[in-house]
Formats: C-alpha cells, structure tokens, sequence
C-alpha cells in the first residue's frame, strides 16, 4: 500500500516560497566559495600545487599506502616470471617418459606440480613395462633434488664455466680426432636409437679415428648376451612370456628383481599365479641367497652357489632322457629328487615352461637355452626374435678397453652413466688405468670413484632434465623428456658431444631429425602429430612380429657346452655377489628412500651385510637375531684376496649351508656429511673366463669379535601359528572349492548358537553401505611379490619422512605402509603351540609378503580413544586423521591392533639429527614435497589416509565433468605402483566395483577379522601350488 | 562422644598430655631443621632439578627422546602415572574410609597419609601431561566451548574419563586435607611469636576462633567430604583402569581390571605410606604416635589387598588359558615366559609372595623388616603397571610389529624427577606442616587424674 502522506521540511517547502525555489536547485545551502577561488587566476598562480601534481602526489600516495600494505614475499617461493601454458597452480601436469639408467627400465609418468616434478608412476599405455614401477624408478624423483649434484662442470676439480669447459675438451678432442687417435667412449648398455645413430655419425665425421663405443653393465648380463648370440647369431636379449608357463624353474635367476624388464615380468608372473583362472604356474627355485624371486616360489631348494652347475646338467640330463637328446656327464647331486621333480614338471608342460639360469657364465646359458629349446620353450614362452636390448654390456670389451688404457694409447675417454672405478673387479684396476688416458671426460650426476680419477668431470642432467629415445625392445619406441628445466648448470652427454662435434644443434632437434629419418615421414604437420601423440603417449609399438627379424637357431652342442661347464670350484666357504630390491646395482645408493626400504627378504635397511644359513650361524657362535638394541656379529672376510674388516654378519633363513651372500651397491656416500653406507664387494668380483662371476669360493671368514649395529624393521619373523593373520593353502585345497578348507569364517559362541564374527557387535554400523562412496582395498596375496614398490610410492606421495638407521633401530620407521614377511616355522611346533620354538623360522622357510597399511576399521579400536576426536570415521569409510587436533597420546597407536599408526617422535623437518638425510630439511629437497599432502608436525599421530588426496581430487575431476566417479578413477599410491596388481582400491558401494567383485570372493578375508575391527581392507588368501597343505 | 573400652590399649603412648602432643607438633615447626632433614632434602633437590631437567629436554626436543616406538607407545611414562595414582590412594582411604569406619587410629598417620596423596597425585598428573606429543595444546583435552561449531571432546574415550576422575579426586583430596588441617595451623599461629610466620600461619588458618560453632561444623564437614571421597577412592583407579580394559589389547583388555587396579592402588599406597612414616616417625621423634600398632594395622591392609592382587593375577591366568582366545593366552604365557618374564617374576615375587611373610606377627611388628618389605611392595607395584602396559603392548596381534622397548636416560631422568619432586614437597610438608592431627589426636587422648597427678609429681621433683 502505498503512502499518501506527505511530510514537509518546514513552512516553506509548504508554500513552495521563492527563497526555497531557489535554494533548492543548490546542492550546498551554504554559499561554498569554489567559484571564487578556481575562478581566482591570481590565486591559482601563487599555489605551487598544479591540479595535476595533486592528481600525482594522490595517486603516488595510494600506490605507496597499498604497497607498504601488502605482506613481504613468502621466501622461497619459485616465481614464473613468465606463466607457462598450463601451469596453474594446485592443478598436477604429467607428463610420459621413459626411466632407463641402464639397469631399470620402465616407461613412466611423472607427475609436476607448478613445475616441479613430484612422483613417477606406472605408464599404463605402455605395452613394454606394463604400467608397474619398481622401488628404485619411483624413488628416483628424490635423486634429482640431491642435494650432492654436481652443480658445474670441473677441469681437474675446479668448477669451471661450460664454454671454458667446452674449449679444453673439444681442444683436445679434436687434436685427437685430427691425429687419428684413440676415443673410447664408455656407457652404460645405450638402447636408445638416437644415441646410437649419434655415436654412428661421431664415428663416421672422423673417419680417421679409432673412435670405439663401449656397453658396460655393472650388474652383468654378459653371459647371457654372448650365449644368446652363439645360439641365434644375435646378441641380445629374449622377450618373455611368463604369463603362459605353467612351469618355471630359476636356477639362481632372481628374475623379478634384476633381469631386464622385470616390472614386466613381475607382472606376467603375477598373471601366471592367479589361481581363480583353473590353473596357476609351478615355481621352482634353486638359489643360494634367498632371492625375492626365491621368497615368491612354490619349491625352493637351497643350494651352494658352486651347485649350480651340477643341478644345470641334471635336469639337462633329465629332460634329455624325454626329449631324446645326448646326455651329459653330470656329477650327481645332493639335490637329485628336487631336481628330478622339477625336470618332469618341465617336461609335462612342454612349451608352456620355462627355465632361467641366473649364471653370468657363457656356457650355463647356452645349456639353458638347450634345455628350453629341447622343452620346445622358443616361440611359445620365450620369444627370441623379439629381443629386449637394455642389455648389451660386454664384460671382455671392458676387460679390453681397460688394457687399452693401460697400454696408454687412448686419447680421450668419455664415460657416462656409469662408475667403473667403483664397479668393476679391482683387478682391473680401472682408476689407475683411467689416469694413463690423455684426457678423460666422465659424465655424473654426483662426485663418485670414476670422477674423483677423471681429468675432466662434466656435471650431467637428471633423466628428468633430460631429452632421450629409447628402443628397449624389438619395435618398441620410447621419448624421455625433460619435466624441469636442468636445476643446475649441467648438459647431458648427447648435447656435449653434439657440441664437439661441431655440429650446431641440440640433442631434442637430433632426436626430431633421427625420427624423421627412420620414420620415413617428411618433416611436416604429420609428423608434428606423430610426434606429439608419442611423446604425449610416453611410447610407441610397431608391429612388433614384423620388425622382429627371423633368426635360425643354430645346434648346442650339450656335451661339448657341459664339458666347457666344468667343474665347479669349490670352497670351505662360497659367496654370491646379489642386488638388492632397494639399491639393485648401486647407482641410487644416495637416495636415502631407497636406503630406508626394508630389503623384502631381511627387512635390513642402511646396510649390506654377509648374510649366512642360520646353523651355520649357530655353530660360529653368531647371533640369529638383531635389530632394535640386539647387535650382529662381525666378521673379516676376504673375498678374491680382498678383505673387508669387521663387516656385520647376519642369519639369512634360506640361505643355503655353507654359502654366504652380499650385496652389491653399497659403500657409496650419502647426505649433506657423506656418510658412507655399507661396503662395496663389487671389486671382489673376478673374472671367470669371459664373464665377471657372480660367486666365489675364493673364501676366507674369520670371526672379527666386534659387534655391529643393525636396523631392521621387523624383529620378529615367524607367523607364530596365527592362522587370522594370514592365510594360506595349497592350490588342490584351493581347487576343492570347499572355502570352509581354506578360509573358513570366524564364528563366535553366542546364546542363540555360533555365529559369524561380523553379525555380533556391540556398535551400530557406520552408515557407509549403499549412501555415497564406500572406499576400500583389496590385497591379493598370491600376486603380492614383495617388492616394495608400493613402500616408495606412498613415501614419495605422501611426504613421509626418512628417519635414518637410528631411527629404525628405535623401531620408528615412518612408513606408512610397509610389507610384513614372515617365514615359516617347523609346522609340527604350530600344533602344539611351543611358542618358543615357533618364533625360530625354518632353515628354509616358506615366505609369505603382506603388505600390511591402516585397515580403514569401520568399527576402529583408534577412534574411539582418542580423547580429543582427532581421529574420526568420515561417512565414505576412511578412517580419518585430523592431525591439526592431535595432541599425540599414541593412545590410537596402542590400540590398533595392525599397529601401523606412525608418530612424529620429532620434527623431522627441523632437528638437527635429520638434517643430513631428511629432503624436507633443505630447499632443493623439499621440493619433492607432495603440496597435496601437509608435513606432519613434532607430536602427531599419522597413517594411510588412502591417499586421501587422489580421493578427492578423482571426485572433484568428475564432479566438473558431471558424471560418477567410475571404478579406476581414482588409484592410491600404492595400487598404482604395484606391477603385479595386486592392490585394488575402489568403491564398495560401486556394484561394479573391481574391489566388491574381490571382496566377495572365495579366497577374501580380514586380517584377524575376529577382533571385530570391520575394516575395510580385505587380503586374498595365499595359494602355493603345491600338494599338500602347509599351516 | 568417644566411648572406649578402658582396657583397650591406648592408641597414644608415652603418656602424652595434651599440651605435650601441641609441643611435639610444633616442635620442626618451630625449631630448626635438623641435619638429617638438610641431607634428605639436598639429596631430594638434585633428584628434581636433574627430572626436571629432563623433562625440559623432552618438551623441547620430542617424545622421541624416550625409547617408545611404533609399537609400544607408553611405556614408563604411564606406568610411572599408574603407580603414582596408586600411591595417591592410601591418603583418601585412610582419611574418608577410615573416619566413617571411625578408625581411631587413623589419626595418626592421616595428615601425612593424605599429603602423600596429594603430592602423588600431583607427580601422577605430570605423566599424561609430558607424554603428550604437543603439551602446548593439551588444554584441548577439556570440554571447553570454541568457534569450530561441534567440536567437542570425545566422551568414549576412557583418557577422557581419567582427565575428570583425577581432577576431582585431587580437588577433593586437596579440600579434604586442607579442611583438617585449619585448626591445628591456627593452634600454630596462636604458638609461633616471629611476625611473619604467624602472618603466613594466621591466613593459612582462614581466622579459626575454636570456638564451639566451628568445630561443630567442622567435624559436618569432615564427614561429608569423607562421604564424597569415599568413591572416588574406588572410582579414580577404576578408571584408569580403563584405559586398558576398554582396549582390544590382549592383556590389556579384561574386565576384572577395576577392583583389580583399586586393590592394587591400596596395597601401593600402603606401602609408600609406611615407607614415609617409618622414616618420619624416627626423625621427627614420633614413636609415640605412630606406633607399632598403626604398623602392624598398615601391614594387614597389606596382607589383605596383596593377596586380592594375586587372585587377580591367578584368574587373569585362568582366564587367558579359558578364554580359548590364542592371543589372549599367547599374551599371558608371553608375560610369564617371553623376553620380560624377569619383569613378571619380580612382580610376582613383589606383590603376591612376599607380603605373605607378614601372616607372621614378629614380621608384621618389626620396623625394620616393614620397611624393607615397603620398598619391595613398591617395586612390585611398578613392575605390575609395567609388565601390563609392555608385556601387553610389545607383541600384541601381529607378529611383524612386535619389539622390544628400550628405556634411555631420560625415561629414567624424568622417573626419578618425579620421584625427587615429590619428597622435595614431603620434607616441606614435614617442616612446615603440622604433620599429626594434632588437634583430633587430643580426643584420643586416654588421661587419667592419676596420670595428671604423676606428671606434675614428676615436674616439681625436676
């Protein structure tokens, strides 16, 4: 309704008086003398202010006052002068690359954040490596922000400018090359094409000189590359198909830790172990050390690193009784119905098996490839035409060049990416040898052995810094391209000697023109697009079959091969040289991830040792046990006539009697006061024959009397009988399909009967089931093979700090998922519950990995006592930490009954105690730092969130793209790192889950799901393939 | 009024008149302290400065100076907290349970009975504060309003529970104790003559006139302050028991925990009450108030609840092998058998074997011997909270996580702080504190005219 009345402000506004009538049109009732004095010119001139410098003055003071306002800049925020397309801040990029440092392969994806790369994970377009990564690819972001780098190339240990550099080293490179001198340029096993084609036009500018390009592998492949090129005239490496053996026997061959693309060929084992398929594979394994291949067998027989042989020839001999083939003289074994077993396990599967030797002797190759040739292996499980190359290293061109060298002939000796004065046998003395080279120019990344003796020390990019290509097997292409900008002034390799050669262009523009040409395109928008989509798909498959060339396989002579086998030398005492998971050949030692990964078979870290069968450890009066406060023995041994002093000594279950095993890789320096970790034996190795041996019996132990200080995460090895921990069965129980055989319910007396454990509770549920997302994880034990993977990928997502030796010691690793392995104990002892003698493992022990994260518990035992409710159960089923309430009364880590709740003992970003190792404490290392992921304060509890933050950015990425999450969205960590697939992670409210599916499966239990936990995580029960049930 | 057989013997000896026992009280008071005292206290004083010293370190550095780890995460910091609530709860059953049983010869010992209490619910309080990863925010622990909406304590939690439980027993503890001992400080302000004790003396004596009103609402008060303490005797280690009982821990989680845990404060308790007072009465010179028969009365109690722990011990056992659970018996045979059955034996031997020797009159009534046995009690005390709290948590379900827990120097710097703290306030106490009843030990009193007669007799002779 409106108003009709009306109010006046006085009389006359009323009468509407003239006096009003005028004042009205006045926006001022007061006569402002404005008019006078802008009007006044007089005025106007006496004041020194103009209109515009009032206009400036104000202008100036508002910009000063806004300024002075705003806050200083944050330090060590990483400005983009110029924002780069797609860089937004909070927003990852990835980008796909390819991760070859000459001993891992595997075609990769790098996360960045605001330019920084962060995690690798798995390329899963990638048909090569199979999407999987191993430990040493994912960790290896953290290297490139090592604070060691080299940070400059040096001339005789003096940082030099790179055009200073440039001048001496082409100086003196062309005087070479002029003279028709001597260049040898020595590498790591190069299977990148335009490298190669690189080197080619090197050789071919300087017709004159003797320019020699040389492959070398620490971890040496030698003699399978040169017993592979006697039987099919090329030297290279076979493809695998472990996915179709039914059989599979390892003599010594720890293929899912160091052969060629073993991300690969975990996965395919992995594949072949899936019982719910009607069938899985048979593994056998003869080793000395137990390998992490070995840890994963169905039989394994522990035996002397001299057996090998022996146990080579029988079966040969076994299999040649079927197959109709000469037999050999064969000394008889210890080991004859194992051996016997096995061979006609091999030879029921004809063609569907296969049969790796781990020998690096020439001959044992051969007699392998015989023995799968004869089992009719080639062309069904083994494909020799399609050939892996990342491995090419020749041990006796090594031994050669380092004559050479000797000889003093060389003129210039280039070497990168690998450390030869540290890697090879010190018999060749190759430092020594090195220095007598007129000029030596290595590339590193960091000051090593073969720096320290080089004339001229050229500091190399990161990989992922770095421009490459690579051809790892027959018809498979990769690119490598740079995520960061080099951090420091370093030049890779292929820029160098592109530079030196004169020619003016750099290693990407090389790589373009080298593709063009073999591509056969013209350069133009269609090969801009075929390059685009390659180096944005990270790889590249021709057809594999036509680019694989036929080769005949010529006759192995077995007799003459067996003769040439020999015997065997043998000792008190027998060695074998192995790679660990974490470290494998050495050249990310510094990586103090890879260092706090426990090996998956000791669950040491910080430390190689000598690792010995328990009794004999027991009768040399050395401890079984270590870790925590407990010491290991030392011993002085020496090897080849080399002797290492009181190095620790430790009691390895399945470590064949009366051999012993060390790892390679160690006695590198790590951290900012470049401690050294371990030993390094590789200069124990020696030449046998051809081949570097990858054991000894040239042996001498002797108890040093001296204590040493182990760290080690798990103390306690034996499952002690705890049939809800894990479970176990035997492949015919399994097929039974009688689940109450294998994995029965846990029930509970109640008053209206037994009843399962899941229907009694004293909580209401979590309403999680059917409303929203329901998160969860499965675990398959049977493909689990304990690699550690997962372990680095979740550290490198989500911050987790490394603690250092001591640390572990104290048993407070911050992992917050780890892998428990337990070995068995003597069965009888499990039925008559003798807890003491359980907790001794056997002397070969079966082993099972579970890997082992926070259960997510639906009816979890940590929050209900926490006093503060900081740690609570969000409605999609995670068990959530809120660690800005913690106040740390650990009283959630007492009461978790999986104890895998970490606290923060101590600010591990601030103490002066991490300050060497910990990458959080210093600005280069901190930028591995996930953003997504806070830093844990001093005084906090944490744990597995699931990757809490992949969860809610999968559910942002789809709410934006207006449509459900979908199962595969959204991967954690640890899944997405696993090469065998083992972890699942999804939604069990998703029907179509992969997890429901497994979840619901015969073979899916909880871990000691009678404390009535409901958690979330569910395992799949173990299947051995073998007869009878053990546990 | 009192009604007493005369037969009965006296519960003061020496023939004390009334203005004796104000004398003997006042006595330290007001006289200088005597070597002894000066040697105990310095010795007291290193104890605290180096323990506090080290819980310096601690907060300064991080709950990583002690040798917890990710799998035994308390360790001597709760037992320490345990064994010092236990302690605390001879004072308040002596004081409350004692008066509504109206236990006269409680007077003697309840002063310093319920001191004790009140310094070792403070040195207990210490623990949960310094264990704490971030003390700085422990105040989250309270259920105070703040600006984040709901965000509220979590009232399942039994570390909860324990925050309330031990600030009321102390509260009330604390009330207790003052309240008693108004009249005997305005008995000491009325006695002192420098001006600034009786200043001090005159405010800590809230102006008590004695006249008839006051003790009458006095001795009201008494009572139903001793009626509210009563359950909290039962109630605090009740629940802190809990702590563990709730728990999915073998070993720690059983439901005979509460009466188990109070039989075990008392016994504790008990036994630190003896070792002060045996000590006390000696040095101070008070054979004839605290005698033989509040010794020996004190060793019953011990008996008593020494043999309600073994029970609890033996159907733990029981249970652990009935239950069928294997963890459970796994846990228990572990206690017994494992890699800490010295710390289990020592707490058998401690608390279930050795208080048995008091069934024998001559050792229940010889000082020397009840000391010695008080020590040993209190070490079997300590072990029992240490053997359930590390026994239980080093190998609990799953086999890979089991460890071993390792104490460094500062889990045993910040013990013995504690421990020096808590005698530095005792020998205060003892100095400055009348440390009898005086007042209420007067209504004990058995005088006779005869008596009367004799010792003014005695008096002209000398």
């Amino acid at each position: 309704m409106s108003n009709n009345i009306k109010y006046w402000k006085g009389v006359e506004e009323l009468n509407q008086t003239p006096d009003f009538k005028a004042a009205e049109k006045k926006e001022f009732a007061e006569y402002l003398p404005v008019e006078d004095f802008v009007g006044d010119k007089s005025l106007m001139e006496g004041s020194k202010t103009s209109r515009r410098d009032f206009l400036k003055y104000l202008g100036f003071g508002v910009t000063a006052a806004s300024l002075a306002a705003c806050e200083t800049p944050v330090q060590r925020v990483i400005p983009h002068v110029v924002k780069t397309d797609k860089t937004n801040p909070g927003v990852a990029n990835y980008y796909a690359t390819a991760y070859n440092d000459g001993n891992d392969y595997a075609d990769i994806v790098v996360k960045t954040r605001e330019g920084r790369p962060i995690k690798i994970e798995g390329n899963k377009l990638s048909a090569f490596s199979g999407g999987g990564v191993n430990a040493r690819i994912n960790s290896s972001v953290l290297s490139l922000y090592d604070g060691q780098r080299l940070k400059a190339p040096r001339i005789a240990g003096n940082e030099v400018s790179w055009s200073a550099f440039d001048k001496d080293v082409e100086g003196k490179l062309q005087a070479a090359l002029n003279g028709g001198g001597k260049v040898r340029i020595l590498t790591n096993s190069i299977s990148s094409p335009s490298t190669l084609k690189l080197i080619a036009n090197f050789q071919e500018k300087y017709p004159d000189a003797d320019i020699q390009h040389i492959n070398y592998d620490a971890a040496s492949f030698s003699g399978a590359l040169s017993a592979n090129e006697e039987a099919f005239g090329k030297r290279a490496l076979p493809s695998y198909h472990l996915n179709k053996a039914k059989s599979i026997v390892s003599i010594g061959g720890d293929f899912l830790n160091t052969f060629p693309n073993s991300v690969m060929l975990a996965k395919q084992y992995a594949q072949g172990r899936n019982p719910e398929k009607g069938w899985m594979s048979k593994h056998f394994q003869f080793e000395s050390s137990m390998s992490l291949t070995g840890s994963n067998a169905d039989v394994r027989v522990p035996i002397r690193p001299s057996e090998h042989a022996a146990v080579l020839l029988a079966l040969y001999n076994h299999v040649a009784e079927v197959t109709g083939g000469s037999k050999v003289s064969s000394s008889s074994s210890a080991y004859e119905e194992k051996v016997k077993q096995a061979a006609q396990h091999l030879i029921a599967n004809k063609g569907k098996s296969i049969l790796f030797v781990g020998s690096n002797d020439r001959n044992m190759q051969l007699m392998a490839i015989a023995i799968n040739q004869a089992l009719g292996n080639y062309g069904k499980t083994i494909d020799k035409d399609l050939t892996i190359n990342l491995k090419k290293g020749d041990d006796n061109k090594v031994k050669a060049l380092v004559s050479e060298l000797n000889s003093g002939t060389v003129d210039a000796l280039i070497v990168d990416g690998v450390n030869p004065a540290y890697s090879l046998p010190s018999q060749l003395k190759f430092a020594e040898a090195m220095g007598k080279a007129k000029m030596s120019v290595v590339f590193a990344n960091r000051a090593n052995e073969t720096t320290a003796a080089a004339s001229h020390l050229a500091a190399s990019n990161h990989y992922l810094e770095s421009w490459n290509d690579d051809n790892p097997q027959v018809g498979t292409y990769s690119l490598t391209q740079p995520t960061i900008t080099p951090l420091f002034d370093t030049r890779q390799m292929q820029d160098c000697l592109l530079k030196w050669m004169g020619e003016d262009k750099t290693y990407y523009d090389f790589i373009r023109e080298n593709w063009i040409a073999t591509s056969g395109m013209a350069a133009g928008p269609a090969f801009d697009e075929f390059w685009n989509t390659t180096l944005q798909n990270g790889t590249y498959k021709t057809d594999a079959a036509a680019a694989a060339v036929e080769s005949e396989p010529k006759a192995i002579d077995a007799v003459s091969v067996a003769r040439s086998i020999g015997k065997q030398a043998t000792g008190e005492w027998e060695i074998e040289f192995y790679q660990k998971t974490g470290i494998g050949d050495g050249n990310q030692a510094h990586n103090p991830w890879l260092q706090e990964l426990p090996d998956p078979i000791s669950k040491i870290t910080w430390d190689n040792y000598i690792a010995m069968n328990p009794t004999d450890a027991r009768e040399m009066g050395f401890a079984t046990e270590y870790g925590e406060q407990k010491d290991a023995n030392t011993v002085n041994i020496t090897i080849n006539g080399q002797t290492f002093e009181n190095v620790p000594v430790i009691a390895q279950p399945g470590q064949a009697r009366k051999s012993l095993s060390v790892a390679v890789g160690y006695g590198q320096t790590i951290g900012k006061e470049n401690e050294v970790i371990g030993f390094n034996v590789f200069p124990a190795m020696n030449y046998k024959g051809g081949e570097v041996a990858n054991y000894t019996a040239e042996v001498k132990l002797e108890d040093a009397d001296g204590k040493y200080q182990i760290a080690t995460t798990q103390t306690h090895q034996t499952i002690m009988g705890r049939d809800s921990v894990v479970r176990e069965t035997s492949f015919s129980t399994y097929q039974s399909g009688d689940k109450e055989k294998f994995n029965p319910e846990h029930t509970i007396a109640t008053h209206k009967g037994e009843m399962s454990v899941n229907k009694v509770d004293l909580w209401a549920s979590h309403p999680v089931a059917a409303a929203g997302h329901h998160w969860g994880m499965t675990i398959d034990l049977n493909s689990c093979i304990g690699c550690g993977s997962c372990v680095t990928s979740c550290t490198s997502e989500n911050n987790v700090p490394v603690v250092g030796k001591d640390e572990v010691r104290r048993s407070r690793e911050m992992h917050w998922i780890r892998i428990d392995r337990y070995f068995s104990s003597n069965p009888e002892d499990v039925e008559n519950r003798n807890y003491t003698e359980m907790e001794t493992p056997e002397d070969n022990p079966q082993v099972v990995h579970q890997p082992m994260m926070c259960q997510h518990c639906n009816h979890a035992p940590c929050e209900t006592v926490c006093p503060v409710a900081a740690t609570t159960h969000s409605n999609e089923g995670i068990n959530q930490m809120t660690y800005n309430r913690c106040i740390g009364t650990r009283y959630c880590a007492n009461n978790c009954p999986y104890k895998v709740r970490r606290f923060n003992w101590f600010s591990y970003q601030n103490l002066d105690k991490f300050a060497a190792l910990n990458p959080s404490q210093d600005d280069l290392g901190r930028m591995v730092l996930n953003p997504d992921v806070t830093v844990r304060a001093r005084g906090v509890m944490e744990k597995c969130s699931l990757c809490m933050q992949r969860i809610q950015d999968g559910k942002l990425t789809a709410k934006k793209e207006g449509r459900p999450v979908v199962d595969g969205d959204i991967e954690t960590a640890c899944s997405s790192a696993c090469p065998t697939n083992a972890i699942t992670f999804g939604d069990y409210n998703n029907k179509a889950s992969k997890v429901l599916e497994r979840s619901k499966s015969d073979r899916a239990f909880r871990v000691i799901e009678e404390v009535g936990t409901q958690s979330n995580v569910y395992y799949q029960v173990k299947v051995r393939n073998t007869e009878t049930t053990s546990a | 009024m009192h009604q007493e057989a005369a037969i009965r013997e006296p519960l003061i000896l020496g023939e004390k008149t009334y203005g004796q026992i104000t004398e003997d009280v006042m006595q330290p008071v007001v006289g200088k302290a005597n070597r002894s005292w000066w040697i105990a206290f310095g010795i007291s004083a290193v104890m605290a400065l180096w323990g506090i010293g080290c819980i310096l370190y601690l907060l300064g550095t991080g709950v990583g100076t002690w040798g917890l780890n990710k799998t035994v995460g308390w360790a001597w910091d709760i037992t320490n907290f345990v064994w010092w609530v236990g302690i605390g709860h001879a004072g308040t059953l002596i004081s409350a349970v004692l008066l509504l049983f109206r236990q006269k010869w409680r007077m003697a010992i309840n002063r310093s009975a319920e001191a004790m209490t009140i310094f070792a619910v403070m040195m207990a309080a210490v623990w949960p504060g310094i264990h704490m990863g971030r003390i700085w925010l422990a105040y989250f622990v309270f259920p105070l309003p703040n600006q984040f909406g709901s965000l509220w304590v979590n009232f399942n939690s039994p570390l909860l529970w324990d925050v309330f439980a031990i600030s009321t027993y102390f509260s009330v503890s604390l009330v207790f104790w003052y309240i008693g001992l108004i009249p005997d400080f305005a008995t000491i302000r009325d006695k002192v003559t420098q001006t600034v004790p009786k200043k001090v003396y005159s405010l800590l004596s809230f102006g008590w006139t004695g006249n008839a009103k006051a003790w009458n609402r006095f001795e009201e008060i008494s009572l139903v302050l001793a009626g509210l303490a009563t359950p909290l005797v039962f109630s605090v280690h009740s629940i802190v028991s809990m702590d563990f009982a709730t728990s999915v821990i073998p070993g720690w989680h059983t439901t005979i925990f509460p009466p188990y845990f109070v039989s075990g404060a008392v016994f504790s308790g008990f036994a630190m009450v003896q070792t002060l007072l045996i000590i006390m009465r000696k040095v101070m010179h008070l054979e004839n108030y605290i005698t033989i028969k509040h010794i020996e009365y004190m060793n019953i109690v011990i008996i008593v609840t020494g043999s309600i722990v073994g029970v609890a011990y033996l159907t733990e056992l029981f249970i652990s092998w009935y239950s069928g659970v294997e963890y459970e018996s796994y846990a228990f045979l572990n206690r017994a058998t494992g890699p800490y059955w010295w710390s289990y034996w020592a707490m058998m031997t401690c608390n279930v074997i050795s208080p048995q020797v008091f069934w024998f009159k001559k050792l229940r009534t010889n000082i020397m011997f009840t000391f010695f046995m008080s020590i040993i009690v209190n070490i079997g005390m300590w072990f029992e909270r240490f053997v359930i709290i590390v026994t239980s948590l080093h190998r609990d379900y799953l086999p890979s996580s089991w460890t071993m827990f390792h104490p460094t120097y500062v889990d045993i710097g910040c013990f013995i702080g504690t421990i020096g703290i808590f005698f530095v306030l005792f020998l205060l106490f003892a100095r400055f504190f009348p440390v009898l009843p005086l007042n209420e030990l007067k209504t004990i009193l058995k005088s006779s005219g005869e008596q009367y007669k004799k010792n003014s007799e005695d008096a002209t002779q000398h």
